[in-house]
């Protein structure tokens, strides 16, 4: 108990300085969202009225304590650049979507990579081993954006198997979303899987060095029943970590892959957001972004202690 | 009738061009029921010998030439399945590593369980638990049930050591190969290892190759005993024998190297 309360207030402090980090952010860059809304060709007075009524008069610490207090009940407060629009409800059509989208780039990773990485570590040096590694290494080094266009002409221009730019939304055909998310999520998986194949494959190569694999080949296990009854539960726990690294970087890339596919997703909202200093939304998205990933390291140590028994939760 | 021949023995250690023998024409045998020591310096290659009686090798390390009979079954020449239903079943080894010999994130119960479910399909889930308590008792640890639901880390080097006996004994093996077995502990622990693999001899008729750099835990522990140096057997006869009419020069200086009351006030 103890332990999940300090994790909470890890979350709590995490989030103020991460808000307050934006917030001082936007108060630096050029820009204003007032003339933005208006257009270049709104009169000084019609700026200074509306910045008047959307509070950006204000001093800046006035401005981020007001946001507080309607943050910490819940309430983002309404966007800047549409008109009426609250920034929950924003979310609530974006959220689905990059949450789709992430959940189905991670269950690639874990559906590849690991029967690969294992694969790659038992014939360490083999003709399999060999194969694998020349195609991570090749698309290690391709980026998700430049891997987005690649999929896009090949799959989408090419084969036809999917019309980039005709998203459909999960909730009115969830099949023909899916089949549409899973272009983007491969662009975004792709370049992961290659680096947790390899780091699987050296995480398991190492173990099978130690002490404990050679007292099981002297109970007389095969070489299989050692990776699988005592190497891989092992190997497992650095690549944990990794994996956590992983979903961040994969929410990261979501962001750019969004724009390359036309998903109407959190990142797409998150740009065009910055792009007219919408604020309150930008600080929802960040707010978001954050938790998250807090809440998966919290998750991951949870996961830790399941699979290395040595760590035991103490105050 | 002899439960182990080995005759000329060789191994080598092949990288590249490089060729090295490491155990160079070993020979010698063991009766059922017997403790035979093995003694020498590190790098003597008694402890590649014992790996290689166990099947265990190392890249690059080979065997060139000799024959290696167990059991009435020529060990170097059986195809790999039936070398694997030797190992941890009729034959058994300890390691000197009592701290990193087990798997951490594996329970103690099923790791000393592991031999009888490789070797003993026959034998059931609950009668598999049985015998592992037992082999627990068997190596004198107090209260079998709680050490059975343990993990490594928990518990100390001298009981990580015992739990390894308890695992390496669980099939009832007919050779026990302890190799280093005692080095890595206390004293006093030492003693009661060397006393435990003693009874156990004693009580199951279990052979027991020891394998040590310490003369002195060899005479405790046994009878008669080879002695090693650079990869050839130099020296074979009875602990008592080797002590009081050393034919070799090595055997002379390790007996001197043993530290003893008398000596000390030379210094």
């Amino acid at each position: 108990m103890k332990y999940v309360l300090k994790k909470v207030i890890t979350l709590i402090i995490t989030l103020l300085c991460i808000s307050a980090i934006t917030f001082g952010a936007f108060s630096v860059i050029p820009g204003d969202a007032a003339v933005s809304k208006l257009g270049v060709n709104a009169s000084p007075q019609q700026v200074e009225e509306l910045r008047e009524e959307m509070g950006l008069n204000d001093p800046i610490p006035v401005r981020y304590l007001s946001w507080l207090s309607g943050a910490v009940r819940g309430d983002f407060g309404d966007s800047y650049q549409y008109d009426n629009t609250t920034v929950a409800s924003l979310l609530a059509d974006r959220l689905p979507v990059t949450a789709l989208l992430a959940a189905m780039s991670f269950l690639m990773i874990l559906a590849l990579s690991l029967p690969l990485g294992i694969l790659s570590a038992r014939f360490s040096g083999k003709w399999p081993d060999i194969g694998i590694n020349l195609a991570t290494q090749v698309v290690m080094a391709i980026p998700s954006f430049f891997l987005g266009i690649i999929l896009t002409y090949v799959f989408g221009l090419v084969l036809h198997w999917f019309q980039p730019g005709q998203f459909v939304q999960p909730w009115e055909d969830l099949g023909a979303c899916l089949g549409y998310l899973a272009f983007p999520a491969a662009a975004v998986a792709l370049p992961k899987i290659a680096m947790v194949v390899k780091f699987l494959r050296g995480s398991v190569l190492a173990e099978m060095q130690k002490d404990y694999v050679r007292t099981a080949y002297s109970r007389g296990n095969t070489k299989g029943m050692v990776l699988y009854r005592h190497v891989l539960r092992n190997a497992f726990i650095p690549v944990i970590t990794f994996l956590a690294l992983v979903i961040a970087e994969i929410l990261a890339g979501s962001i750019i892959v969004e724009q390359v596919f036309s998903v109407p997703g959190v990142g797409r909202l998150l740009i065009t957001a910055i792009l007219n200093r919408d604020y309150p939304v930008v600080q929802a998205v960040v707010m978001y972004v954050t938790a998250l990933v807090v809440v998966i390291n919290f998750l991951v140590d949870l996961l830790y202690q399941a699979v290395d028994p040595r760590i035991k939760t103490s105050g | 009738m002899k439960l182990l021949e080995v005759k000329d023995l060789t191994i080598v250690f092949e990288e590249g061009r490089q060729r090295q023998t490491v155990v160079d024409h070993v020979g010698f045998s063991m009766d059922e029921g017997e403790i035979l020591g093995v003694v020498g310096e590190s790098g003597s290659g008694k402890s590649m010998m014992a790996h290689c009686l166990m099947g265990l090798y190392k890249p690059h390390e080979r065997v060139a030439e000799g024959s290696v009979l167990f059991d009435g079954q020529s060990l170097l020449d059986m195809p790999a399945e039936a070398r694997r239903q030797v190992q941890g079943n009729t034959m058994s080894i300890v390691f000197q590593e009592p701290m990193t010999s087990l798997n951490p994130v594996k329970k103690i119960g099923p790791q000393v369980e592991e031999s009888l479910y490789i070797h003993r399909k026959d034998v059931g889930k609950q009668e598999r638990r049985e015998l592992a308590l037992k082999a627990l008792q068997d190596v004198e640890l107090p209260n079998a049930r709680e050490v059975y639901d343990s993990y490594p880390h928990e518990l100390s080097g001298g009981m990580r050591q015992r739990v390894m006996i308890a695992s390496a004994i669980v099939c009832r093996p007919k050779l026990l190969i302890a190799d280093e077995a005692t080095t890595a502990l206390d004293v006093t622990i030492q003693a009661q290892i060397i006393r435990l693999l003693r009874k156990l001899n004693a009580s199951t008729g279990m052979s027991v190759l020891f394998i040590s750099h310490n003369l002195r835990v060899i005479q405790e522990i046994c009878s008669r005993a080879i002695v090693m140096w650079q990869g050839q057997i130099v020296e074979e006869g009875t602990v008592e024998e080797i002590f009081r009419r050393p034919q070799e020069d090595y055997t002379k200086r390790l007996i001197a190297a043993i530290p003893t009351r008398r000596k000390r006030r030379g210094f």
